[in-house]
């Protein structure tokens, strides 16, 4: 196990080096100056200079790219173009309503696409199941921004039982926090949920055929007990596996979702960051985000001995 | 995954792995509803200048956010535009970069799949340069790349199709891989057949199956990745109607004139919604064992 783990963590090494080489190369390599990229049309010599000190520009290549490594290696995500803050400073500041929104999304979520798909497969070719696959479809079709929107005009123009936007950190009450967040959570929980939801019944449906949930039957447990405690165990695997991939969904879905109800949190830094070219605050974004998406995975590939014991590294 | 190799196929499959049938696109009446919608809407893009009442780009400052109208149909935008002609021709860029974006990183991804599965020594660096681009969350890949190199059809394009040839390139290779160990394959190489031959004609042909149903699904994909760039702000330049566009404007006015978002919005969901649609029908046709996996319908 432990002998797994290291592995798979040194297995994690090259991916972030890709990953940095990617984020450091897509600057230096887009056609033309990268500080006239950054500084825009109307940039005085001066700002010029100041990018390129701050970036390195002036150095060679490859010193560039092992000072920036080397100062990443230390926890310097460097400093914003546009407002000299530490990068790492602004991000940390608003991580809470991105955090809270992703955490909301992913229970609600698996809270609702669970018990569908483990009903759509018990229930499989009934109309139940068909609801659930349309739902499922829907959920992968329509915008996240779409259903955003026709959320905010149905419960909180016309019904009013909710604020339009914003958001309120938990430390203001628990009920202005949930009061705001109640909406983005919805909007976003819909991919989540058809994409558990479809994995949930096909996973359930490769189970509901084996011996073992024959036999569970056959000792008359009734079939809840058969349905969650015997099958789902066995089914749980890939539905923890989408959950992990979907994480992908999840921070572009937060991005977007930040956007439409104003929520400051990192999302919205990041399309701020775009719009205003503050470039060490995406090169940040990109390497957090798929270090956490890597982090993620790995955990999640852990996870499976506890589900599965018959998983053994 | 050669489908050669499969034990009776549940259903028919095609005669010629390289020319499937497309019957499954009226298999049911939801999907032929799905295939109708898509070609209405792939037409109507074609004949947007011929069938949209005004120029989509006409600056009418005296007819600001007017309603619907026998003169303009869906009402008209901020700037006094006609909002049905610029949703008639938001769909050009949909359909473009959907189409475009899943031609370019299928054909990307085919040639580093091919070559991934069938040369050891190189599998092991370029697997590890995919394992690396898809660790990234795509949309920010997008976003990045678009706000370093300007706004326009190409940098959109190329910026949705990278984070997608890894997954492509994934696909084919684990094709290529259980493909090369079939005795069609051993038996080519052990004859002398040339490498291009055998990527051609026995290799290549196993891809085209499993491509069509992650290419349809990528195309919705990439038309949800591009109106999301749009209507971030990070898109193509805001004046060209794109149904992400029209949204990303109308966001303004949404309190005033909610149809700026919802009509546009609704047509790209029915687009998104047919692709789908077509790309669930067309594993259940291509790929019999995902249809037994999924028990069926």
């Amino acid at each position: 196990m432990l002998g797994y783990l290291l592995r798979r963590v040194l297995a994690a090494i090259p991916v972030m080096g890709v990953v940095a080489l990617f984020v450091f190369l897509l600057l230096r390599l887009t056609p033309g100056d990268p500080a006239a990229i950054l500084a825009g049309d109307n940039a005085t010599p001066a700002q010029l200079e100041r990018i390129r000190a701050s970036l390195g520009l002036n150095e060679p290549l490859y010193i560039q790219f092992f000072t920036w490594i080397n100062k990443l290696l230390h926890g310097d995500l460097g400093v914003s173009l546009i407002s000299n803050v530490p990068v790492l400073h602004m991000i940390s500041q608003r991580v809470e309503p991105s955090i809270s929104l992703a955490v909301a999304t992913i229970v609600l979520s698996v809270v609702v696409a669970v018990p569908l798909g483990v009903i759509a497969a018990w229930k499989q070719g009934t109309w139940i199941d068909r609801f659930v696959m349309a739902l499922s479809v829907l959920g992968f079709s329509v915008p996240v921004f779409v259903i955003g929107y026709v959320l905010i005009q149905l419960f909180a123009l016309d019904l009013r039982w909710l604020p339009v936007q914003g958001f309120k950190s938990i430390a203001s009450g628990f009920g202005p926090f949930l009061e705001r967040l109640v909406l983005p959570t919805l909007a976003l929980s819909f991919i989540y949920v058809a994409l558990i939801a479809r994995m949930t019944r096909a996973s359930m449906l490769d189970v509901l055929g084996e011996d073992y949930v024959r036999t569970a039957r056959a000792k008359g447990i009734g079939e809840i007990g058969v349905l969650f405690r015997h099958a789902l165990r066995n089914a749980a695997v890939p539905v923890i596996t989408v959950i992990g991939t979907g994480f992908a969904l999840l921070i572009s879905g937060v991005v977007v979702t930040e956007s439409v109800f104003n929520i400051p949190g990192i999302g919205r830094l990041t399309v701020d960051a775009v719009l205003a070219r503050d470039y060490p605050v995406i090169q940040a974004m990109i390497l957090l985000t798929s270090l956490l998406y890597v982090a993620i995975n790995l955990l999640i590939d852990l996870a499976y001995t506890l589900l599965d014991p018959r998983i053994r590294y | 995954m050669a489908i050669e190799s499969l034990p009776e196929p549940s259903i028919p499959i095609a005669s010629s792995p390289l020319r499937p049938r497309f019957g499954f696109l009226t298999s049911t009446p939801i999907i032929a509803a799905a295939t109708i919608f898509l070609l209405l809407i792939i037409l109507m893009s074609i004949l947007a200048p011929w069938i949209a009442p005004h120029d989509p780009l006409q600056l009418l400052p005296a007819q600001r956010l007017k309603p619907a109208s026998d003169q303009f149909p869906l009402g008209t935008d901020a700037y006094g535009r006609d909002l049905l002609s610029r949703i008639i021709y938001g769909g050009r860029i949909s359909l473009l970069i959907g189409f475009g974006a899943t031609v370019v990183s299928i054909a990307f991804g085919l040639v580093i799949g091919l070559f991934s599965g069938f040369f050891r020594w190189l599998d092991a660096i370029l697997m590890r340069i995919m394992d690396g681009i898809m660790a990234i969350p795509a949309i920010l890949l997008a976003i990045a790349v678009v706000s370093l190199s300007g706004a326009s059809i190409m940098t959109v394009l190329i910026a949705i199709t990278i984070p997608e040839i890894p997954r492509v390139a994934r696909l084919v290779r684990s094709v290529v891989l259980s493909a090369r160990e079939e005795p069609y394959v051993e038996a080519a190489i052990s004859v002398g057949s040339p490498l291009p031959k055998i990527m051609w004609r026995h290799l290549l042909p196993n891809t085209i199956a499993p491509l069509i149903v992650q290419g349809t699904n990528f195309c919705a994909a990439a038309i949800l990745t591009e109106a999301i760039l749009s209507f971030l702000g990070a898109g193509i330049s805001p004046e060209t109607p794109t149904w992400g566009n029209i949204m990303a404007e109308g966001r303004q006015y949404f309190l005033i004139k909610p149809s700026l978002i919802f009509w546009p919005g609704l047509l790209l969901s029915i687009a998104i919604l047919s692709v789908n649609l077509i790309g669930d029908a067309a594993r259940d046709a291509l790929d019999p064992r995902m249809k037994q996996r999924e028990g069926g319908k």
